[in-house]
């Protein structure tokens, strides 16, 4: 496959960025979307050229590290796949490809193509977790029944890999999806009752300070979201606010 | 609960009840309006209960202004603070791949809504606080006839006006095509009613839009030609 490659070039955080043109020759159609991008870099490198900068890790969609926005959908137009698990058989001999990094102002751009995401680490600081204490009689988390459906719920919840897609594909930049994701992943289990109240307080406040939008329930996080999290979470997550904010 | 309101949430659930009482206002303007093409004589005298009753006069009326100023300004400053969440815009950005139009320009349609109820309020409401409150005829009679079926029909004479009405009605059913569900998203109602209550919102946001549209049609068909 021949292709014109659009890509988004910003040496650093201070500095202006521009697209660049890029046109790359013999693709297989069989390369994920991240090899194609290291055959571009390996050519770039060869002619003394600074290589395109791009978040990468474990290349087996579950990290959450790889994000991209392609042809103007995060993670490109495939359905509930990273990056790494496009493949160039989605793209047509000829095609121009526009590469951008997630946009929002809470992601900030560090080099081309990577955003600081550090925002999201900082909303589960806040609250994303439970305290357990280990040291001694600690319960059998097996031994508290928890009905079926809502261990499924909390599973498919805790599937969230924390990309950002949601918030770059979100017209508003919101950041409910992912929140709404952490928020529900205990919300559905015992094991997050004890601070639930604080937990969505926290974090919806976290949320807030970080710059992210506010939702306006287009649904697009929810279609581009590589590990399909529904729009139920936001809504759980507003319930859990609703409560807390009552109770306290 | 200070905190509650101040969060995006607390500011998106308020957008919502507000929204909720337009919807159920509509709803009750419309039963009222469609009654002109029933019967007119029980459009007027429901038309000069609701204009001279001091609960609806002096209790529901306040409440629906503020609902409205609310629902404006809250949507302005709510899409004000969206706008601004992200500075540099993408160069290629495919938004109709995961979402309707009519979810992405709630503001265009909303400002579309704004100018008709300024119209809307020039039309009939101010002429009717003046009769009412400044000149001081509560009689609701003109000629020895309850006046309102006679104004109405008169306003919708004009084909300019009418031409408006019905491009204003179309804004508002694009409008409430996403608000409906989204408000209920919004105060958390997402469960298994949920793919149910998406019919009935476009049938909402579908007919009564269109009712309002036949309502205006009818009086000019009927009464200029």
């Amino acid at each position: 496959m021949n292709l014109t490659l659009q890509i988004w070039r910003q040496k650093n955080a201070n500095t202006e960025g521009k697209i660049v043109e890029y046109p790359i020759q013999d693709i297989s159609p069989d390369m994920s979307f991240l090899e194609m991008l290291d055959v571009l870099n390996m050519k770039l490198i060869s002619n003394g050229d600074s290589p395109v900068a791009f978040d990468h890790d474990c290349r087996e969609g579950i990290c959450g590290s790889c994000s991209l926005y392609i042809n103007g959908e995060a993670h490109g137009p495939d359905r509930l796949v990273t990056t790494c698990q496009l493949h160039m058989r989605k793209f047509k001999d000829g095609d121009t490809i526009f590469i951008e990094p997630f946009r929002a102002n809470a992601f900030p751009v560090i080099k081309d193509l990577i955003v600081d995401r550090s925002a999201f680490d900082r909303i589960q600081h806040s609250g994303g977790f439970i305290s357990v204490n280990t040291s001694g009689n600690t319960q059998d988390g097996n031994s508290i029944p928890i009905p079926k459906q809502d261990a499924d719920e909390a599973m498919d919840a805790a599937t969230c890999i924390g990309c950002g897609a949601c918030v770059a594909t979100c017209k508003n930049s919101s950041a409910m999806l992912f929140v709404g994701a952490k928020v529900s992943q205990y919300a559905l289990l015992p094991q997050g009752q004890v601070e639930a109240t604080e937990r969505v307080q926290n974090m919806v406040a976290q949320m807030d300070l970080e710059g992210f939008g506010n939702c306006t329930n287009t649904g697009a996080c929810e279609v581009e979201c590589p590990k399909g999290i529904s729009l139920e979470n936001i809504a759980r997550m507003n319930r859990e606010l609703i409560k807390a904010s009552l109770k306290s | 609960m200070s905190g509650f309101l101040k969060s995006s949430i607390g500011k998106k659930i308020a957008m919502a009840l507000s929204a909720f009482f337009l919807m159920v206002f509509l709803l009750q303007h419309f039963a009222i309006n469609i009654l002109s093409i029933i019967n007119p004589d029980t459009f007027n005298e429901v038309s000069h209960f609701m204009g001279t009753n001091p609960l609806v006069q002096f209790v529901l009326q306040p409440i629906l202004i503020f609902g409205v100023v609310f629902h404006f300004v809250m949507g302005f400053v709510l899409e004000y603070k969206n706008h601004t969440s992200r500075s540099v815009s993408y160069a290629k950005n495919n938004g109709n791949a995961n979402s309707t139009w009519m979810s992405r320009n709630m503001i265009y349609s909303g400002f579309a809504i704004l100018a008709f109820v300024v119209l809307h309020f020039i039309d009939f409401w101010f002429p009717e606080l003046n009769t009412k409150y400044l000149i001081g005829d509560m009689s609701g009679m003109h000629n020895g006839e309850f006046r309102y079926y006679h104004e109405l029909v008169e306003k919708f004479h004009n084909p300019l006006r009418v031409g408006a009405y019905v491009v204003a009605f179309i804004f508002l059913a694009l409008h409430l095509l996403h608000g409906f569900n989204s408000a209920f998203q919004s105060v958390g109602a997402n469960n298994k009613y949920t793919n149910s209550l998406k019919g009935f919102g476009k049938a909402y946001a579908t007919l009564v839009p269109l009712g309002f549209i036949i309502i205006a049609l009818f009086h000019y068909f009927n009464n200029t030609h």
